[in-house]
């Protein structure tokens, strides 16, 4: 029994990251081919990336759009959160599962939907749209995560910041937001690895400017070298630091 | 009585609930007012009420003559202390006990320094730069004491604040709320269920059932005469005896006729009287059915033969020894028996 489990823990994570682990091996490939023999290891591919100005500008639209989107969604999630949980609202628990809903929707149907409303009202394709798509699908999920962790006895924690004579923007400010820091934390750093990794609403929103993944399908099309092996791992050690973040910092708050 | 608040026929209702009903009270400035009732007694609606947090469907509250009942919280010249303590879990005490005075404007180093006094006050001088996760339960109720009481309230209102405590804490609690107050001089509105506790801690005790007030006043008084048949039996225990008028102040009941002052010509009537006012060595004879011994007396539950189906409540001293069953003769002082109003 024993050695079955082993052996099927060994295929489970296998089948999870070998191929994480050959796309990182073969970035490190010293010749042309990304395919066995393996001679390297070698740094010449994420030469070649880094001094490509469409794979570095297209990394630093990814980041800035990752960065901005997640602030708005995790700013919007918790401003929806605080009225849901704080005040009696007509509908609310109609209006709670339509605000949640786009998390069962496909990206692809938000994408085409925002490329439909956009070209109507002649919004043009662009980095800001694609921003707003990320918005769009991060904001149901801070709202989740937040409005999960409040609960009544923080709101008696606000009554009492009221009672010592606090206004609504310094209960937000220095008493609900604060308490809620690791459920703020955890929804921004969970919207930047979503919004790290989008493909579909930013090829569909975007032309001439666009993000990383765009970039590197754009790439891809000539076909598989190490350099798509290079910006491959790039983007996934990005992504590692992005959950590395959010682990550290919520778990020290919650191991207190 | 120098009145400070008062609030005139409050009613409130939850949904289709009644909680308050025609409520009129008057606190007298530095008193300890302490109300009393059990769970859904409406007591604690009553201080959400006082302290703006709810808005009654009818009625006013005054505070110093002036109309507070829309007022909200911030601007009423109340402070409150939460059942939960409800400290800010992310300031240090020093933070906690200040924010009062930092919403007020005051520089950083006055408020540190005012909030230092205060927490000498409550005595946790050296928790200044804790954490309220590392201070115990009854450490974190002195903090939502001194971050009340630094803002200078004209009413401290306090919701059930000692129990979630241990008993001896409790009690240690009690005799320092007691001591403050009397420091501070602020008026205190105490809510419990416990009636020790509203023993030990009023001045004036308002006893609260189904959202009206059924008695209010000293404890000494409430205890002795207590006005109607709830408060003689959830103000300490009491024996309720049916009884008829028969005219010249008598009432006659199964266990004799009593002569009581001011009561009716006729009618039905209720006398209640403390099991600490029955003796032995009566003229009622009686059986003992229980005995319950607690220490400093014993606690007995007897039964007159007369009326075998009638339980009455008695203690006697620790040192007299009585057993089940034994027979026993009883004796009521008539003037200890209260006329109660039904």
């Amino acid at each position: 029994m024993r050695i079955l489990s082993f052996v099927y823990a060994v295929f489970i994570y296998g089948f999870v990251f070998l191929p994480v682990a050959v796309l990182i091996l073969f970035s490190f490939q010293g010749s042309l081919f990304p395919i066995p023999p393996f001679n390297g290891p070698s740094l010449r591919w994420y030469g070649a990336v880094l001094s490509d100005e469409r794979l570095t500008n297209g990394l630093g639209h990814s980041i800035t759009v990752a960065f901005l989107s997640s602030f708005a969604a995790t700013l919007l999630g918790f401003l929806a959160a605080w009225g849901f949980a704080r005040f009696t609202l007509p509908a609310s628990r109609i209006l709670r599962v339509l605000i949640t809903l786009p998390l069962m929707v496909s990206y692809l149907i938000i994408g085409m939907g925002l490329l439909v409303v956009f070209t109507a009202i002649g919004f043009p394709k662009s980095l800001v749209g694609v921003g707003i798509g990320h918005v769009v699908i991060n904001l149901p999920l801070c709202f989740a995560i937040i409005y999960s962790q409040m609960g009544d006895h923080q709101a008696n924690i606000e009554r009492a910041a009221r009672d010592l004579g606090a206004g609504e923007w310094h209960v937000l400010l220095l008493v609900t937001a604060p308490m809620l820091w690791p459920a703020l934390f955890a929804g921004f750093f969970l919207s930047m690895t979503f919004s790290w990794d989008e493909f579909v609403i930013a090829f569909l929103l975007t032309r001439f400017q666009t993000t990383l993944p765009v970039e590197i399908w754009n790439l891809l099309r000539a076909g598989l070298n190490p350099k798509t092996n290079a910006v491959g791992s790039l983007v996934f050690g990005i992504s590692i630091l992005f959950a590395v973040a959010l682990e550290v910092i919520t778990f020290k708050k919650s191991a207190k | 009585m120098n009145v400070l608040l008062s609030t005139k026929k409050l009613s409130h209702h939850f949904g289709k609930t009644k909680v308050l009903g025609n409520v009129s009270l008057e606190i007298a400035q530095g008193s300890y007012t302490v109300l009393l009732g059990p769970s859904g007694s409406g007591k604690t609606t009553l201080l959400s009420v006082l302290g703006g947090f709810l808005q009654p469907d009818e009625g006013q509250v005054l505070i110093n003559g002036i109309d507070c009942t829309s007022m909200p919280p911030a601007k009423r010249p109340t402070a409150t202390v939460f059942q939960d303590y409800a400290l800010f879990p992310h300031l240090s005490i020093g933070n906690n006990v200040g924010f009062g005075l930092r919403m007020k404007g005051m520089a950083k180093d006055i408020r540190d320094e005012r909030a230092r006094d205060m927490l000498l006050l409550v005595g946790l001088a050296d928790a200044f730069g804790k954490k309220p996760h590392q201070l115990s339960g009854g450490q974190r109720q002195r903090v939502a004491l001194a971050r009340a009481l630094v803002v200078e309230p004209q009413v401290l209102l306090l919701d059930e604040p000692l129990g979630a405590l241990d008993l001896k804490l409790r009690r240690q609690m009690q005799d320092e709320l007691k001591i403050i107050q009397k420091r501070v001089g602020t008026a205190f509105v105490h809510v419990t269920h416990d009636q020790e506790e509203a023993m030990a801690l009023a001045n004036h005790v308002v006893v609260m059932n189904q959202g009206h007030i059924e008695d209010e006043g000293s404890p000494e008084r409430v205890y002795a005469r207590p006005a109607t048949r709830f408060s003689a039996t959830f103000m300490g225990e009491s024996t309720i005896i049916p009884g008829e008028a028969t005219g010249n102040d008598k009432v006659k009941t199964a266990l004799g006729t009593f002569k009581i002052n001011s009561a009716p010509n006729s009618g039905r009537v209720h006398l209640a009287i403390r099991p600490e006012h029955i003796c032995l060595g009566g003229n009622i004879p009686a059986i003992i059915r229980d005995v319950i011994y607690q220490g400093s007396f014993k606690r007995c539950v007897a039964l007159p033969i007369a009326l075998l189906d009638f339980p009455i409540l008695c203690k006697f001293t620790a040192d007299r020894p009585v057993a089940v069953g034994e027979h026993v003769s009883l004796r009521i002082g008539a003037d200890k028996l209260v006329l109660l109003k039904d």
